[in-house]
């Protein structure tokens, strides 16, 4: 479905964005911007203890303070809810347990804020410490301390273990292998813009409900469920994210409080999260420690990868099942990886629940390999930049896991940020205390299959147009800032040869646009932007046959370019686009088109074999340079390099934006972001609690600290996407933390094989070099973990057909295997 | 228990040129009146603890963070909030830039960028990228990573020297 025209008058031309101007000038509606009459505030109250039942709430004295009109406690939310199916696990407000500092246990609806805040603190709870869990090895350590009473067993949440082709066989036939153990902290995505949401219920008696949301259709679902009501008298409105990067993809406790409050009440509610409570809310990026046993050839080929990671998954499910996936999936997808076993377990501890960040699951694995690929070339006196091009993966060909990888630029991408960076004049050339630093990646562009199973398109678009010559275009697709609105807008214009500044885009409102599952997995461009096209496509054809009429021509030879529709081979015959709109209006009646997108089918069988297939891969490589102080640990980085390979840039002023904001964020994650948690001393209470809830003490980049990036796009259009336009949202994130440590290494000689990497550490690993003690922090141990024992399939060059081995009986071969290895 | 009623303030507050009766509870921050009491909810809060600039008008011509500012502070001094930048329809060079060269991304941020880059402006006609960089560090923006930021306020101090000319 790429786009047949070979020269774009929108596509690949620098543009203002459609939302730009009403973002210049303050006029953009976020969900706090919103107010109706009569409207009512509504703050939560939350648990300050991590982990405790709750005997009693007495809510009498707040719900007779004056100006208080309603008080909801977990009573009045019987049904649980969570992203995904299969981890149904919280309540609007907690019923019985808490499980985290911030947990909401009741919510109070008043005139005004301070009136709701006052009340809260007239609420008398009384809570019965339970036992915490910090850490997975605690929880894993202490399965009698159940945080759930669902999931694996004990405090495991998910736990899980693939392998595609004998592993041990090739690492025992491989030159060399590399063991090593990594550990990512977790972060969190820190959106300038606190969640609000607005719910009412409207003149015609539907609630409507405004919010800050990445998701509207999955939210949209949720709220169905919690409040049991048909989903057709419920509509959710995603007013424009002020940023997002994954948080604000989950149902979040307040969308629920307001929209039963307005139920109950019958005025409108709203709420604005402060920003303490947004570190609650949290479904950052989970804590991983991880170990690589990996083989390779002495020249550098990988043989096979042995990966076990162990996920600090916080409070909840959130999207744990696909997290736990995607610190394994995508391993095998930036190079060729023969053969390659992946164990992961997702483990409960009283802490925020973690979840999507930018990248969702795949930094924290991509960092560990990066970096040890560092460690491989180093061992076999490769050029690491070599190494990674001599076994990229190669275009149209198939992971060991069973992905298809289409189109690629990445060796294009490491030779571009090579020349720029002036790798070859500086890699172990610079002065001690100075280094670069190389690393790559792989991205997805979009989640092949959706978070509940259904055979329903992914994304779809409708087109409306009349006789005025107006173009609105509809889609479910959610603007947190990505530039949504922009890539439909451009798309429907390059297809009907007219300019953006003619389209009307109306996203993310469940009550009046087509169905898109929502603003995550790096998705949009591609399948929304396949509907776009395939909708725009037949609104031409329409016009095209009304206007050939008139022009003389066939329809196929009408042309459409800058607002003019004409014959192909002779632009004096043309008529204005209105007048085609009007043409087509007269000849087939109203007119409108709808397009819709379902990813293709992907050849891997096995379960399991959901999470990781996408469309499309993007790639990126990045290049970093460092300034070390001996003295004090500190880290400057004077510029970084980065080539992605966008396949094609539908307006390249904003793709490098993206390209530029995710360098920005994963450098914020290699040198200092970390959501940290500390336990109070025993007679505090011991309970866990984050460090540093605020934005002052939540340390992220400022414009002093961020560097110029040098961005290079490398264009490989995708047959599967829309122009061939592929990803940029996540993907250039990935390589930036593993190009920082290898600088790091490269400019002090020590490795820090957990980010963030902090003067505290750095000088403890020159301390150990001086000591001639090995010059590295990290950890140092990978606990005992109850992995299941592996599914087995064999890669495609093996012979396998995408599913599981099984033995002669039809039973898995998994099975046969555990117990000769018994 | 019966909160006292808290106390009531009436004030002329004069605000992007006009001048705007207003009565509040007098603990209510610049902030909170902008966006609650005048309905000028451009102005944006990402903390409401001084931390993130998102907040920040002109108040005398200086950036100043709403949020930590008590509206009552600011009888009789001007204030200037981003809905004031342009001139009827026609943008302000910084807000041309912004929209044109990616300076805004989820735009939340915008507004305060806005407002510090045009008290920059006014006083340093020709700043330095560095320059730039140091003026808006205190406004934090979690999208752009800066650099489109700067660029566009790099573009919109060129044309307005080029229009003082």
């Amino acid at each position: 479905m790429s786009g047949a025209k070979k020269r774009f008058e929108v596509v690949g031309r620098e543009r203002r964005r459609v939302d730009g101007r009403a973002k210049a000038i303050g006029a953009l509606r976020f969900a706090d911007d919103l107010s109706l009459p009569r409207m009512l505030h509504c703050k939560m109250l939350r648990s300050p203890l991590p982990h405790a039942q709750i005997e009693s709430i007495d809510v009498s004295r707040a719900e007779k303070l004056p100006g208080v009109h309603l008080v909801l406690t977990g009573k009045d939310f019987g049904i649980p809810y969570g992203i995904m199916p299969v981890s149904l696990d919280e309540y609007a407000l907690e019923p019985e347990r808490v499980r985290m500092v911030g947990d909401p246990v009741a919510a109070v609806v008043a005139r005004d804020e301070q009136t709701a805040a006052e009340a809260l603190e007239l609420i008398a709870v009384n809570f019965k410490p339970l036992p915490t869990i910090s850490s997975p090895e605690e929880g894993l350590a202490h399965p009698e301390t159940r945080i759930h009473d669902y999931g694996e067993q004990g405090n495991i949440h998910r736990n899980q273990s693939y392998e595609f082709g004998d592993v041990e066989e090739a690492l025992a036939k491989s030159d060399h292998v590399f063991e090593d153990l990594f550990f990512f902290q977790g972060n969190t995505h820190l959106p300038m813009e606190q969640q609000a949401s607005l719910a009412a219920v409207e003149g015609d008696g539907k609630l409507t409900v405004w919010t800050s949301t990445q998701n509207p259709h999955y939210l949209h679902r949720q709220l169905a469920r919690v409040l049991q009501m048909p989903a057709s008298q419920i509509r959710v409105v995603a007013t424009p994210n002020g940023g997002g990067f994954g948080g604000k993809c989950d149902p979040g406790n307040h969308e629920f409080v307001v929209a039963k409050a307005a139920l109950v009440l019958g005025r409108p509610v709203k709420i604005g999260l402060t920003r303490e409570e947004v570190f609650y809310q949290h479904r950052g990026r989970h804590p991983v420690l991880m170990k690589f046993r990996t083989g390779v050839t002495k020249d550098g080929k990988l043989t096979g990868m042995h990966l076990q990671t162990l996920l600090d998954g916080g409070a909840y499910g959130s999207h744990g099942p696909a997290s736990t996936f995607y610190t394994g999936v995508l391993t095998p997808v930036t190079y060729e990886l023969p053969r390659f076993k992946f164990e992961a377990c997702r483990v409960f501890t009283n802490k925020p629940p973690c979840g999507p960040k930018r990248g969702h699951g795949t930094p924290q694995p991509r960092f560990g390999q990066e970096v040890q690929l560092d460690k491989i070339a180093e061992k076999l006196g490769m050029d690491p930049a070599e190494l990674r091009i001599n076994i990229a993966t190669k275009e149209n060909s198939l992971t060991a896991n069973w992905l298809r990888v289409g189109s690629t630029g990445l060796a294009e991408c490491i030779r571009t940020v090579v020349e720029r960076s002036r790798w070859k004049e500086k890699f172990r050339k610079l002065p001690e205390g100075r280094g670069v630093g190389i690393a790559a990646s792989a991205y997805m562009c979009g989640a092949g299959v959706s978070i509940y199973w259904n055979k329903m398109p992914h994304s779809g678009v409708q087109l409306l147009l009349d006789r005025s010559g107006q173009v609105a275009v509809l889609c479910g697709a959610t603007e947190i800032g990505q530039g949504s609105d922009d890539v439909l807008a451009a798309i429907v214009a390059e297809v009907l040869g007219i300019s953006t500044a003619d389209i009307r885009c109306f996203t993310g409102d469940t009550g009046i646009t087509p169905i898109d599952l929502g603003s995550y997995s790096s998705r949009v461009t591609v399948m929304m932007g396949n509907a776009a096209l395939q909708a725009a496509s037949r609104v031409r054809d329409s016009l095209a046959l009304a206007a050939s009429e008139s022009l003389g021509v066939a329809p196929d030879q009408v042309a459409f370019s800058q607002g003019k529709v004409f014959a192909a081979g002779d632009s004096r015959k043309a008529m204005s686009f209105v007048e085609a709109v009007a043409l087509a209006e007269a000849k087939f009646g109203t007119l409108g088109a709808v397009g819709s997108y379902t990813p293709p089918k992907q050849p891997g069988k096995y379960k399991g074999a959901g999470v990781g297939p996408s469309p499309a891969y993007s790639f990126s490589a990045c290049v970093v340079e460092t300034e070390v102080d001996p003295l004090t640990g500190w880290i400057t980085v004077p510029k970084i390099w980065v080539a992605h390979d966008i396949g094609r840039a539908i307006n390249p002023v904003h793709v490098r934006g993206q390209v530029i904001g995710g360098v920005y964020m994963g450098l914020g994650e290699a040198l200092m972001e970390e959501q940290a948690f500390r336990r109070l001393p025993e007679k505090l209470s011991g309970a866990l609690v984050h460090r540093n809830p605020s934005m002052l003490d939540y340390k992220s980049l400022t414009s002093l600290d961020m560097p110029e990036v040098d961005v290079a796009l490398v264009e490989y259009p995708d047959p599967n996407c829309p122009f061939g336009a592929k990803e940029v949202g996540q993907g250039p994130l990935l390589p930036v933390m593993p190009a920082a440590a290898n600088a790091v290494y490269d400019a002090v000689g020590v490795r820090i094989d957990e980010v963030p990497i902090t003067p505290d550490k750095v000088l403890a690993a020159l301390e150990k070099k001086a000591k001639g003690e090995t010059p590295r922090v990290g950890p140092e141990s990978f606990p005992q973990v109850p992995y299941p024992a592996p599914t087995f399939v064999l890669p495609p060059w093996e012979g396998g057909d995408g599913d599981e081995l099984k033995g002669a009986d039809g039973k898995p071969l998994r099975k046969a295997r555990a117990r000769a290895a018994a | 228990m019966n909160a006292p009623a808290p106390r009531t303030i009436h004030l002329t507050l004069r605000v992007n040129g006009e001048d705007h009766e207003v009565s509040f509870a007098a603990y209510k921050t610049l902030l909170e009146v902008l966006r609650e009491d005048l309905d000028l909810t451009g102005t944006k809060h990402g903390c409401e603890l001084g931390e993130c600039g998102a907040c920040a008008v002109l108040l005398d011509g200086e950036p100043r963070l709403s949020c930590l500012t008590l509206a009552l502070e600011c009888a009789g001094l001007p204030i200037e909030t981003v809905e004031g930048l342009a001139r009827g329809t026609q943008l302000h060079p910084l807000q041309a830039a912004f929209a044109d060269l990616g300076g805004s991304q989820c735009g939340y941020c915008s507004p305060g960028m806005l407002m510090t880059a045009k008290a920059l402006l006014e006083a340093e006609p020709s700043p330095s990228r560095e320059r730039i960089r140091e003026a808006i560090s205190g406004n934090i923006c979690r999208c752009t990573g800066y650099q489109q930021i700067v660029d566009a306020i790099e573009r919109a101090a060129a044309e307005l020297r080029e229009a003082r000319k």
